[in-house]
């Protein structure tokens, strides 16, 4: 015990001179690379392209994962009944479809509601008002009870409305919606496959650069060695500036992202005005950001501790 | 302070660079080493430093027999022998200050201390005035000073130089030697590799020869001149 206590102000001074000398690295590092802007940039830019890809990608597919969710509040099944029908008829298989445990809500669409409807979102009017009488038949649009979302909960209730004798056919409008999630699935996997790619060649650019780094100083390595210098100690500004390629690639990405959104960002809003829809683009946000930087640097930090496991201890001095 | 018993160095081409050499270099003792060109002195020189191996035998330093010093000792090793070079071995892209700042960084010996302990190193060597200028701008002989004030800011036990003077004129040689005679008064032990035997003749220290590899007791003999001392 008094032993410790009496080693305990060396210990601390000699934990300060390590924390300083990291904190020196660190600092010194992001010197040294500051005065090679160029090689430098050229890095961080190619580490920013490659990390940027995929997080763009995947941005892409949440927005559309968003977007489709919003859909899906809208699913439903278009009963067209058969073209005599009228709407007292149309009305009492509404009211039985109304008594099902599996039926949220039945809209009735007359014939003339629905020719209505369609003079007005056609543009047509003209050329509607030359017809002598009525083509359009009665329609229910039929949705089911709140918190159903899957397309597939709605496939035997389609089924039972298919074999009523009033009914013409049955538009279930969620196949292209199934579809879409298929491809978004899809372009999920596809995106893993491209991240994995991309982050090895994160690691491979920056096994490189360091490789080269430590090639450019090798008699500073093997003077360092000959003077006492532990491994550790040799592959710290390394290793550090690994990091800050890392660091750099990362933010770089960020803002890449960042561009791409704001390119995209006024048709995007256009488009979905135009389908009378809220519909905003998420961006990155605080924690994709972070996630992002933290990949860029682990991915980065990877790729020198490979370089530097490999080519350091090949310098020995003679 | 320095033991070898018996040591053979061999190659990996098969070229036996030392062969069976044994003798002991006391704490505080300041010797040279002679002997033609190819003979082995600075595979010596490496085996004290762990530069290189013993093939056969065992080196003793500092109490501590080398061969049970694992890869991860080795810098421990180094820090308690300063070594010198014929070339310097200085990093040019650092100011003289940093140079000889390296052990102490190394080391992680904090900043105030480091800084102390280099300006006593470089008053030692007389380039106090030249700590912010960079090693090209020095001459040869400075560039060695800086050399061996690198090798004595740490303060270790054992000084080691192979042909510290190789490059340098007749006066300056004895400038760097007289500078290792301060330092082997203070208590350092010193070995030293050298050609120049009219200068070792001269200071008149103890000296071990090595030909083809194996040590011999003849004695020096000037390059035709006669010992009058
Ligand atoms: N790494 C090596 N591989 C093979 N042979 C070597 C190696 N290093 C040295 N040698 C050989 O060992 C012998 C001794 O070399 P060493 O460098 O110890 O001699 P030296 O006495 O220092 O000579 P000089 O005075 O010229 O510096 C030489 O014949 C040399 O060719
Ligand atoms: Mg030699």
């Amino acid at each position: 015990m008094a032993k410790a206590s009496m080693s305990g102000p060396t210990v601390f001074g000699r934990l300060g001179a390590w924390a300083a000398h990291h904190g020196h690295s660190l600092l010194s590092t992001l010197g040294r690379l500051s005065r090679a802007p160029v090689a430098t940039a050229m890095t961080v830019g190619v580490l920013g392209i490659a990390l940027a890809l995929p997080a763009a990608l995947h941005l892409v597919v949440d927005n559309m994962r968003a977007l489709s969710n919003s859909w899906e509040s809208a699913l439903h099944i278009s009963v067209f009944l058969k073209p005599g029908v009228r709407v007292p008829e149309a009305e009492a298989l509404a009211t039985t479809l109304r008594a099902r445990d599996d039926v949220g809500s039945v809209r009735v669409i007359g014939p003339d509601e629905a020719l209505a409807e369609f003079r007005e979102q056609s543009g047509f009017g003209a050329a509607l008002d030359t017809l002598r009488e009525n083509p359009l038949p009665a329609v229910l649009v039929v949705a089911p009870p709140a918190g159903i979302t899957s397309p597939g909960a709605l496939e035997p209730l389609r089924g039972e409305i298919e074999r009523h004798a009033a009914v013409d056919f049955v538009q279930l409008d969620t196949q292209w919606l199934q579809r879409l999630f298929a491809i978004l699935a899809i372009a999920q996997r596809g995106i893993i496959v491209v991240a994995v790619l991309l982050g090895i060649a994160v690691v491979v650019t920056v096994g490189n650069t360091i490789r080269l780094d430590i090639q450019n100083r090798r008699q500073e390595i093997e003077v360092t060695k000959l003077i006492g210098g532990s491994d550790a100690f040799i592959r710290r500004p390394f290793l550090y500036t690994g990091f800050w390629y890392g660091v750099g690639g990362g933010l770089t990405a960020a803002i890449l992202v960042a561009f791409a959104l704001f390119a995209v960002e006024g048709p995007v809003a256009r488009l979905a005005g135009l389908y009378g829809s809220g519909f905003t683009l998420s961006g990155l946000g605080m924690g994709g950001f972070g996630a992002l930087v933290g990949t860029g640097a682990l991915l980065a930090w990877a790729g020198s501790w490979v370089a530097v496991g490999r080519h350091l201890d090949e310098i020995e001095p003679t | 302070m320095i033991q070898f018993d018996r040591v053979s160095k061999r190659y990996p081409g098969g070229y036996e660079a030392l062969s069976d050499v044994s003798f002991l270099i006391e704490a505080g003792e300041m010797v040279f080493l002679t002997g033609h060109s190819g003979a082995g002195k600075s595979t010596l020189m490496k085996l004290v430093a762990l530069l290189e191996r013993t093939s056969r035998g065992q080196v003793i330093v500092d109490g501590r027999n080398l061969a049970g010093v694992k890869r991860s000792g080795i810098p421990q090793h180094r820090r308690k022998i300063g070594i010198i070079f014929q070339d310097h071995k200085l990093l040019h892209d650092r100011t003289v200050f940093d140079n000889v700042a390296l052990p102490l960084v190394v080391a992680g010996i904090g900043h105030s201390e480091a800084r102390r302990r280099v300006r006593a190193a470089l008053d030692k060597v007389g380039l106090l005035d030249k700590e912010r200028l960079f090693p090209v701008v020095l001459s040869g002989g400075e560039q060695q000073r800086v050399g061996i004030a690198r090798a004595v800011v740490n303060k270790p036990p054992l000084l080691i130089a192979d042909e510290p003077t190789g490059n340098l004129d007749p006066a300056l040689s004895v400038e760097i030697m007289k500078l290792f005679g301060l330092f082997n008064q203070v208590g350092v032990t010193v070995l030293i590799a050298s050609h120049d035997h009219r200068l070792i003749r001269r200071l008149g220290k103890r000296h071990l020869m090595l030909d083809h590899g194996r040590l011999s007791d003849r004695p020096l003999h000037g390059d035709g001149e006669t010992f009058d001392g």
